[in-house]
Order: structure tokens, then C-alpha cells, then sequence
């Protein structure tokens, strides 16, 4: 005997099993027509592949599965499409969906199926594809794609496969009545399951005690097989999977996961025969059985339906008494839907068809206050706290229904049916998850939204920061060429004059580039004009052979006129925004300062650091200037080689700067002055200083400090040209020139004082 | 054709009968007890119990039209019938008809209707009202009769009905009113148990706990034991606080010197305890909800009653010791969440999974 397990809580409700369970199973009429949604299963709904018109035969597939956890539909007897469109379908929210509707030709006629003998040599992968072409879903009520179950992931290794006959809703029979009737087939799908599956070491049939004629027929067709059948007491809700897990094995599915995860696969019985007869006949699922019970009814039993079978045929066929009937419900008095009206159809798993008596189900009375007495969480199986769910559920409060576990409910009803306050629990629980799964999905979109937009703006700053830093390189290069060019002056060479016009003209560049681009472009305009006019007088004059030439000279001028404008706007893209050339001194310190401050921002051991490199740089440079002019035998040799070993003394001293320096970042850059950069910062300010005073004097000013400039350079150029004369250099003319050239260039600005 | 339209599921126990059914059971488990009060006290308790019962019957139909409520959806419930009988037994036998109508206001209006009605109240509205009481009136609260060897001693009926309505005190007929057992306990700091127990007619005439207070507490037990055998509410909360108080008063019983505070019988038969005990920790509004939490809950005050009556001013201690742990319980709510299916531990103590 092998070992079970109890589940907490629970509840016996009354079992009314035997209105059903003492008859055979049954066969009814054939109805008219039958309607086949699309979506009888979880997934996505069936693509059709019959057309309005078509004549089907009975198990030809009309609709193919779309996507992985999905089924295809087969039609349940043979007749023709007479239209694709929504019909109300046996759903708790009451919506209809698109169904294909066959009228009956009363022929019942198979299409050609495929039989299989031995099956025992077929690939795992083509069973599982053989289960999913027959469109076999889970025949228990919920209806998931049985190939998706049977394809767990690599990483789970099933070791346990259990079929479900427990059964445990009141009033449904189907499973029990089947198990007494066909047990070969179960067990011959169980060890096909099995099989699909890698062969688990364990194979459990597990049936409530309620069903000793079951069991009995069971454990006989399971003799001599690996399958062992488990008897357990009979307690509601021990047919849900989580709970026929626990009872069997005593483990329990970690919340949120699927049983794959404990190695162990669960279906009903009847999907498991289902697949045998799909594999050994070729047979898809077309039909069921369903229990058709309650007092409204004139013939309680069950019976072998047609899927897409109208329940309005089937009550009919039962002999239902419509001014009796309380409530139609698809599925058991614990977890079934109550539907409004009987114009819909038989699906995959509807197991069961209850129209119970005004007496038997009477209308629940009015909910009374809770009083947290508590016997809902004794009755709950999954061990949550109902009353304070319920508590939660009426205050939106998300956060507390969550540390509650609202999402572990089983919807059993367990606790609604204890309830001495008749509050509908379970509708609250299922109200409160539509609501928090509308939020958690309302939640997503606009995260995702956000994290978009911030994604957006992070990538602009970041191509913002990139501009600034190229930009700022920029500035760097052109510091360091000001500063070599400085140190040039120091070494002794006299200022290369290029370089001052050199940089000049790059200022200026872009706007004289702008206009010189304009010009080409009006000017091509100009001339497509000029050939467009001529060429219609031209045409006009009917001057064939100049028309030809013409055409081909506006063709150049407008290829021309093309290429200017796309220069233009090249040019405009690139151009740097604003007027470039007045701004000019100011820009130059505004350049200065920003490398000044990033110089202060560095560390004193970084600066230190960048101090040296540039020492080095320096001594390098002068080195190999030093080496050249020697060749040359220049007289600035000397100057040169004074100056490489003064850079060589600076370098010496910064360097012992560096090794007093703390290497850790924490000192403080205004705490380590060091002497370089100070002289570097002060010079810079000073420079500075002088742009700024530059820039905030007036015109006048400027050009009185020009002229006095000017004054002092006159001066300066007399006294050479005065010591020149007296030298009798052959320079004097030379010189003589400059010093007229600059008289002149003081009058004008005299002049311009003046006026 | 339209059939009814319902959420599962579509049945409904028939066994545990309906909240209505529940507050009636309750009811009539106070029987053994109210007939050991009306054998040693006379028909005092009956006479509190009537009023009571009209005056939160009045109240609550008040409460409800101001409410605009359904008012006899509502009085069905026997809700405020189990609360006017609960306060009805917890006060002196022929207390005044003002005492009685002040405590059922607050039981009903302030405790109850005022939070929301039933199953909204954090406050046991009894023991609310009691303690009300207890304070505002000390003098009346505590005139509780000596319990009479035998019926004829009781006190007359019109007497008692001349103090309820009248208000002439029957203590000042002498021989009507004595102190409690908890009282005489409490006051005695010369005699060894033993002494006392010969000495003072309230125990010698008694077992354990006092002339009629210990018949009256295993009227109430046995009453406990009834509605536990119907399964209207769990052992958890009352035993453990027999439990507690118990295991306390056995730790703290000396034996019996002159300043023993009572042996663990004394304690269990005395005053309130087995009323507290399968009537007032096992209401389930104000009670914690899961097992574990009403271990806690029922254990923490059977520790509270014992320290309450020992080292605190008042005789007796279950309302203070209720209302104490009333507050306490979302607290252990809190803490005592139970292990969820599919889950390695609870979620005690945490807001939210993630």
C-alpha cells in the first residue's frame, strides 16, 4: 500500500453521484448542427482552414493550431460549413467567440484515419506531434494543450506521472463511470503518456474512495502493468493538481511554478485515453463524456457527446423541464459557471451539465457581515487566511493581498461553501486578481513607457557630453599649440608669423566658405534660368539642332545647381551656429578658462603628473630643435641648449614635487599648490584678465591702446632701424619700409580717432 | 430563456448553518451558567439580561435606521442579543436600570455601530462597555450579593426590582451584599490560605473558589465545552488561556501563605475566567485569526488576567486583559501568517513577496 498524504482543510459536500453513475454510458441523437469555437482551450484560438461551403467529414481538421500552446479543431461529424462567425461559447464571462458552425448531413461519415499497431518504435517528438495534431486538450476543465505538458523542459526529468480520476465535485460522474468502462484504454494511455515522457519510474492513477466500482475496474486492467491505482479519502478539493500532488507524494508545486519543476506530470484520465486513441486509431478528439444531471432533468446519466453538440440538444434529449430549472450550470456545483442561457456548445471540457431544481440549489440569501470566525481558513486547502483575503479584496489594498498569497487560490470555493455569512468569497478572489492583473499590465506599459523615455534622454546627454568633450579636446589642442608656440618665443626663435594668420583664417573659414557657396549656388541658379528661358525660346523658334544643345547645357547647369545646394547644406549642418569671427577673443579665453578648469579639477597628483608629460614633451621637442639647428650651425644652438637644460632643472623639481605628493585622491586640490601650475594659472588669469579688460573696453579705447601700441612698435622699429644705419646692415631698407608702413598705419588710426 | 446568473460555488453547507444560527448557539451555551448565577445570586442576572437585551436590541435598531439599514436584516443576526447577554451576566445581579442602559449604548453605539457595525468593531463591545462601566461607576459595579446556601435566602423579588428601578441600594439590607472571592483574596494580608478558607463564609461553605462562583464558572465551562463540540470556533485561543493562567498562578502558588495569590483552581474558577475563556476571547471579530495567532492571543491573556489580578488594583481582570489584547491582535495578525501551499515559509511580517 502505498503511502498518501493529507491535504489541510477541505470540506464534504453532499456527494449526489449516484442520480448519474448507475447507468451505462449513453449515446444521443445526432443534432442539426454543431458550432466548434475556435478556442476550446488555454492558448491561442485555432486558425480555421475550411472555408463557408465546404463539405467536412467526420474528423477532418478545420482549423490548425496557431502557435505552441494551442490545438487544432476536428469536425465531430460530417456535413458542410455553413458559417464561420461569434457564437456565445460555455464561458463565465458570458462573450461569444468564433466558432465554425456545421449543418449535419445525418451521415456520420469518417474521413481515412491513420491507424498505428505498434507505436512502441515512434519517436517521443513524432508522439507528441501525433497528440497535438489530434487537438487532444485537457479533458479535467481546463483544457491546456496535453503536448505542451508532455514537453517539459530539458532541465525536468520526470519521475512521476499521475492521472487524475479523483473527481472530487459533487455531482459529476464522467471520469468515474469511463474508468468502469474503458480502464484498458486509460491504462494504455497511461503507459503511452509514459512513454512520451522517458518512462518516469512512477505511474499513479489516483481515485477518491467514493469510486470503489472504478478502482475495482482499474486495478484489474492494471494488473501485471507498472501502473499502480492509489485509492484516497474522498475530500473536496482533492481533485485539484496542486492538492492530488500533495495527497500522492506529499510534495507540493512551489508557488507560481508548473509540477514539471518536482518532476512529476499530472493529466486526467480521460485526456490520457484520448491520446492512446489518437496514436492506436488515428482518432481525433471529436467527442466526451459529460454528465447530464439534476432534478430538472427527466434521465439523469452520462453520456458519449459530439463536441460542438448545442447543450439546448442535449437537455432536450434529457427531457428538461425549463420552469424547474434554477440555474444552468456548465462544470460542478463548486467550480462551475452558471450560464444565462442553453444556446451554446459542447467543448473539450465540459465535463459536466448540471440543471438542478428551484429545491436543490436554492438562491443563496443575502450576505450576512463577516465575522472572521474563521472557517473558511479551515476549509481553505491551500492554507490562506479567506476572511482577512476577503477583508483585503474589499479595500483594493494590492500590497496586503499579495503578502496574503491571493494569487495561491485555487478558487475551490471551499470557503464560500462554509461561509455561515454566504459571502461569495471566490468571487471577490476573482474579482480582486482581474483587477490586480489589469493594474500589474496597466503598470508594465507604463514603465515600459518610461524606461523609453528615460532611455531616450540618457541617450541624448550622452551624445551631448560626447559633442562637449571632442569640443574640449579641441580647445586643449589648440592651448597646446599656443603654449609651444609661447615656449618657442621663450626658447630664443623669433614667432613663426604663419601661425597667427594660420589660425585666423579657421575662424573665418566657415563664413567666407558660406558665401563663397551661396554665390556658387545663385549662380548656377542664375544659370538654369538663363538656359531654361533660352531653351523655351528656343522651342518656341523651333530651332531643333540649338534646342538639343540647350537641353543638354541646362541639364549641366541643373546638375550644378543640385550639387551647390547640397554643399549649402552640408555647409549648414556643419557650420557652427552663430557669427564665428567677432566673437573671436573672447572665445579664446572663454577656451582658456575651461582648460583651466579642468586642470583645477584634476588632482594635484594628476596635475603634477600632466605637468611632467608636458616637461618631457617640451624637452623632446627642444632636443631635436637644438639637435637641427646645430646641423644648420644656426647661432640659436646656444639659446636652445640654455633652455633644454633649464626645462631639464624644471622637470627635476617637478618630479621630487610628484614624489612628496600624496598619491591617494583624498587631498585636496587647494591644499597641494603646486608651483607650475600655479605660475600656469596665474599666467592664464592674467591673460584673462587682459582679454576681458580688451573685451569690456569701448571702440575708442581699444583703438586708443592700438595706437599706443602702435606708438611703442614705431618707437621700437626707429631705434633698429637707427642702430641699423649706424651698423650699415643691408637691412635698412627693409626696415626703413616696416617703420613707413607702420607711420602710415598710426595715422590711420589717428584718423579714425578723430572722426 | 434566461437562467439565473451566479458565481460559484452554486452549494452551500448546510451543517455550519448561518452567522444568525451561530449568535444562537452561543446564546443558548450561556444557559448552564446563567442558571448557576440565578440558583447562588438570585434572579438578578435575568433581570440585567432582559434589560440588556431590549436595550441593544433598541439601540442597534436605532443605529441601523440612522444608518438606513435594513433594521431587521440586521437584528437577525443576534448579534447584539449575544453582546447584551454577555454584559447582562458580566454585571452585579439587580444592577441599576441607568448602569445597564449606559453600558449598552457604548457596547452597541460607541464600540460597535460606530466602527462600522458587526465585524468592524477592533473592541469586544461587552468588555468595552464593561470597563466603561467599571470606571465611571466603581461604587455600583462592585455591589455584588453574597451567594445564599439556599434559594430561600435569595433576595425577594420585589426588592431586587425596587433597587433596579428605584434605586434603593440592597446594601443597605444587611447580609444581601459581601465581597467576591477575588475581593476577599485580594484584601488579605493576615491569614494563611487555610485560615481563610475555614474563616471567611464565602469559602468555607465552598470547594475551591468561593460559595457559587465555582458552579457558575463550570456552568460556563460546560457551556464552552457545547459550542467547541458544534465547532463554532477552535480550541486555540480559549485553551490556551486556561492554559496560561494556569501554568502562572501554579508558578506563583506558595502553598497558601497569608500572601499567596490563589492556587491555579481559585484562579480558574473564579470571576470571570471560564465566561472570559468560551465566551469573550473566542469572539472572533476582535480575536487574531490564524492557530498560531490565537494561541498567542488566547495565551497572552490568560498571563494578563493573572497579572492583572495579583499585582494590579482591580479584583478581577478579563475585561482589562481582553481589551488589552484586542489591540495586540492585527499585530499578531501580523506575525502568525500561515504557510500558504506551494510556499517554503509564510509571509509573516512582510508587506509584499517581492
Amino acid at each position: 500500500m502505498r503511502k498518501i498524504w493529507d491535504i489541510p482543510g477541505g470540506v464534504h459536500p453532499a456527494e449526489n453521484k449516484s442520480q448519474s453513475n448507475q447507468r451505462p454510458i449513453a449515446d444521443i441523437a445526432l443534432p442539426k448542427e454543431i458550432v466548434l469555437p475556435l478556442n476550446q482551450h488555454i492558448g491561442a484560438e485555432a486558425i480555421p482552414c475550411v472555408n463557408v461551403g465546404d463539405h467536412v467529414l467526420k474528423g477532418q481538421r478545420i482549423a490548425e493550431a496557431q502557435g505552441f500552446v494551442s490545438a487544432p479543431i476536428h469536425a465531430s461529424s460530417s456535413g458542410e460549413v455553413i458559417a464561420i462567425e461569434d457564437r456565445a461559447i460555455p464561458h463565465p464571462s458570458g462573450l461569444s467567440a468564433t466558432s465554425i458552425v456545421i449543418a449535419l448531413d445525418g451521415k456520420d461519415e469518417w474521413c481515412e484515419l491513420q491507424t498505428c499497431e505498434d507505436y512502441s518504435e515512434i519517436k517521443k517528438h513524432d508522439l507528441i506531434q501525433l497528440i497535438r495534431n489530434a487537438g487532444i486538450a485537457g479533458m479535467g476543465g481546463a483544457g491546456f494543450p496535453t503536448s505542451v505538458k508532455l514537453s517539459p523542459r530539458a532541465d525536468h526529468v520526470i519521475h512521476t506521472l499521475i492521472l487524475n480520476g479523483t473527481e472530487c465535485e459533487p455531482y459529476i460522474t464522467s471520469d468515474d463511470v469511463f474508468m468502469r468502462e474503458s480502464a484498458e484504454d486509460i491504462i494504455a494511455g497511461a503507459l503511452l503518456l509514459a512513454q512520451v515522457l522517458g518512462n518516469p519510474e512512477t505511474i499513479l492513477i489516483g481515485i477518491e474512495d467514493n469510486k470503489p466500482e472504478a478502482i475495482a475496474s482499474m486495478q484489474k486492467a492494471a494488473e501485471g502493468s507498472r501502473v499502480e491505482v492509489v485509492s484516497f479519502p474522498t475530500k473536496y478539493p482533492s481533485g485539484g493538481e496542486k492538492q492530488l500532488i500533495q495527497i500522492l507524494t506529499g510534495e507540493e508545486v512551489p508557488s507560481g511554478k508548473i509540477p514539471a519543476e518536482l518532476g512529476i506530470v499530472l493529466q486526467n484520465i480521460a485526456t490520457a485515453a484520448a491520446a492512446y486513441r489518437a496514436i492506436r486509431f488515428g482518432e481525433p478528439l471529436i467527442k466526451r463524456i459529460t454528465t447530464v444531471v439534476g432534478e430538472s432533468l427527466d434521465v439523469q446519466q452520462n453520456i458519449n457527446v459530439l463536441i460542438g453538440t448545442p447543450i439546448a440538444h442535449v437537455l432536450a434529449e434529457h427531457g428538461f423541464q425549463v420552469a424547474q430549472s434554477a440555474r444552468l450550470i456548465i462544470g460542478g456545483p463548486m467550480m462551475g459557471h452558471a450560464m444565462e442561457h442553453s444556446d451554446i456548445p459542447v467543448i473539450k471540457t465540459t465535463n459536466c451539465i448540471l440543471a438542478p431544481s428551484h429545491a436543490e440549489m436554492p438562491e443563496q440569501p443575502q450576505a450576512q457581515p463577516c465575522i472572521r470566525c474563521g472557517m473558511c481558513a479551515e476549509a481553505c486547502p491551500a492554507s490562506l487566511l479567506p476572511q482577512q483575503l476577503f477583508w483585503f479584496s474589499q479595500s483594493e489594498d494590492v500590497d496586503k493581498l499579495h503578502s496574503h498569497n491571493l494569487f495561491d487560490c485555487i478558487e475551490c470555493g471551499a470557503c464560500s461553501f462554509v461561509c455561515p455569512s454566504n459571502i461569495p468569497l471566490v468571487q471577490y478572489y476573482r474579482a480582486s486578481k482581474g483587477m490586480i492583473r489589469q493594474h500589474d499590465s496597466e503598470k508594465l506599459k507604463s514603465d515600459r513607457s518610461r524606461e523609453r523615455f528615460e532611455f531616450r534622454r540618457e541617450r541624448l546627454d550622452k551624445a551631448e557630453a560626447e559633442k562637449e568633450a571632442k569640443r574640449a579636446a579641441r580647445k586643449k589642442a589648440a592651448e597646446a599649440a599656443k603654449k609651444k608656440l609661447a615656449e618657442k618665443a621663450a626658447a630664443g626663435e623669433e614667432a613663426p608669423a604663419p601661425v597667427a594668420p594660420k589660425a585666423k583664417a579657421k575662424v573665418i573659414d566657415p563664413a567666407t566658405q558660406l558665401k563663397k557657396i551661396e554665390r556658387a549656388v545663385s549662380s548656377a541658379q542664375s544659370r538654369v534660368e538663363r538656359a531654361t528661358t533660352q531653351l523655351n525660346t528656343a522651342k518656341e523658334e523651333n530651332e531643333a539642332s540649338r534646342v538639343e544643345s540647350l537641353e543638354a547645357r541646362l541639364k549641366q547647369a541643373e546638375l550644378n545647381l543640385s550639387d551647390a545646394k547640397t554643399k549649402l547644406a552640408q555647409h549648414d549642418s556643419t557650420a557652427p551656429v552663430g557669427d564665428p569671427a567677432p566673437a573671436g577673443t573672447p572665445d579664446a579665453t572663454s577656451t582658456a578658462a575651461s582648460v583651466i578648469k579642468e586642470k583645477i579639477a584634476m588632482s594635484p597628483r594628476d596635475k603634477q603628473e600632466k605637468t611632467i608629460a608636458t616637461i618631457k614633451k617640451r624637452i623632446a621637442t627642444a632636443e631635436q630643435k637644438y639637435a637641427e639647428a646645430k646641423e644648420s650651425g644656426s647661432v640659436t644652438a646656444d639659446a636652445l641648449q640654455n633652455g633644454i637644460e633649464k626645462l631639464k632643472a624644471k622637470l627635476t623639481t617637478a618630479e621630487s614635487e610628484l614624489a612628496t605628493l600624496p598619491s591617494s585622491e583624498t587631498a585636496t586640490a587647494q591644499s597641494q599648490p603646486d608651483a607650475t601650475v600655479s605660475a600656469a594659472d596665474a599666467a592664464i588669469a592674467k591673460a584673462q584678465a587682459k582679454a576681458a579688460e580688451l573685451a569690456s573696453m569701448s571702440d575708442e579705447e581699444k583703438a586708443k591702446a592700438q595706437i599706443e601700441s602702435l606708438k611703442s612698435r614705431l618707437a621700437k622699429a626707429k631705434t633698429r632701424l637707427e642702430k641699423a644705419e649706424a651698423e650699415n646692415n643691408e637691412n635698412v631698407e627693409a626696415f626703413r619700409t616696416g617703420m613707413e608702413k607702420l607711420e602710415q598705419k598710426l595715422q590711420e588710426k589717428l584718423q579714425e580717432v578723430n572722426s | 430563456m434566461a437562467f439565473l446568473h451566479a458565481s460559484s460555488p452554486h452549494t452551500h453547507a448546510r451543517s455550519t448553518g448561518s452567522t444568525s444560527n451561530v449568535m444562537r448557539t452561543v446564546t443558548l451555551a450561556c444557559l448552564p451558567g446563567i442558571v448557576a448565577l440565578t440558583v447562588f445570586f438570585g434572579f438578578g442576572s435575568l433581570v440585567n439580561i432582559t434589560l440588556c437585551v431590549i436595550f441593544c436590541l433598541g439601540f442597534e435598531a436605532a443605529s441601523m435606521a440612522l444608518r438606513k439599514r435594513e433594521i431587521k436584516f440586521y437584528l437577525n443576526d443576534f448579534s447584539a442579543v449575544v453582546t447584551a447577554i454577555l454584559l447582562g451576566i458580566a454585571l452585579p445581579p439587580f444592577a441599576p436600570w441607568w448602569l445597564m442602559l449606559t453600558g449598552c449604548f457604548f457596547a452597541i453605539v460607541v464600540a460597535k455601530q460606530l466602527y462600522g457595525g458587526l465585524g468592524f468593531n477592533p473592541f469586544n463591545p461587552a468588555m468595552v462597555a464593561y470597563v466603561v462601566l467599571l470606571i465611571s461607576f466603581p461604587l455600583e459595579m462592585t455591589q455584588w450579593l453574597s451567594a445564599s446556601v439556599s434559594l430561600t435566602e435569595l433576595v425577594p423579588f420585589s426588592d431586587g426590582i425596587q433597587q433596579v428601578f428605584l434605586g434603593s441600594p440592597l446594601s443597605q439590607i444587611d447580609g444581601y451584599t459581601a465581597a467576591t472571592p477575588l475581593d476577599v483574596l485580594k484584601q488579605n494580608i493576615s491569614l494563611p490560605m487555610d485560615s481563610l478558607y475555614q474563616g471567611n463564609p464565602t469559602f468555607s461553605s465552598a470547594r475551591y473558589a468561593g460559595l457559587g462562583w465555582e458552579w457558575v464558572n463550570i456552568g460556563f465551562l460546560a457551556g464552552g465545552i457545547f459550542l467547541l463540540s458544534k465547532k463554532i470556533f477552535t480550541w486555540h485561543a480559549p485553551v490556551a488561556m486556561l492554559v496560561s493562567l494556569t501554568v502562572l498562578s501554579g508558578l506563583f502558588y506558595d502553598g497558601g501563605s497569608s500572601t499567596s495569590s490563589g492556587s491555579p483552581l481559585f484562579h480558574l474558577l473564579s470571576g470571570g475566567t471560564m465566561l472570559g475563556a468560551f465566551f469573550i476571547v473566542t469572539d472572533p471579530v476582535t480575536s487574531a485569526v490564524s492557530t498560531k495567532g490565537r494561541l498567542i492571543y488566547g495565551a497572552a491573556i490568560g498571563a494578563l488576567i493573572f497579572i492583572i489580578r495579583t499585582w494590579g488594583n482591580y479584583p478581577d481582570a478579563v475585561a482589562f486583559a481582553v481589551l488589552l489584547m484586542n489591540f495586540a491582535a492585527p499585530f499578531i495578525d501580523y506575525y502568525t501568517l500561515p504557510r500558504t501551499y506551494g510556499h517554503k515559509k509564510a509571509n509573516s511580517g512582510r508587506i509584499n513577496n517581492s
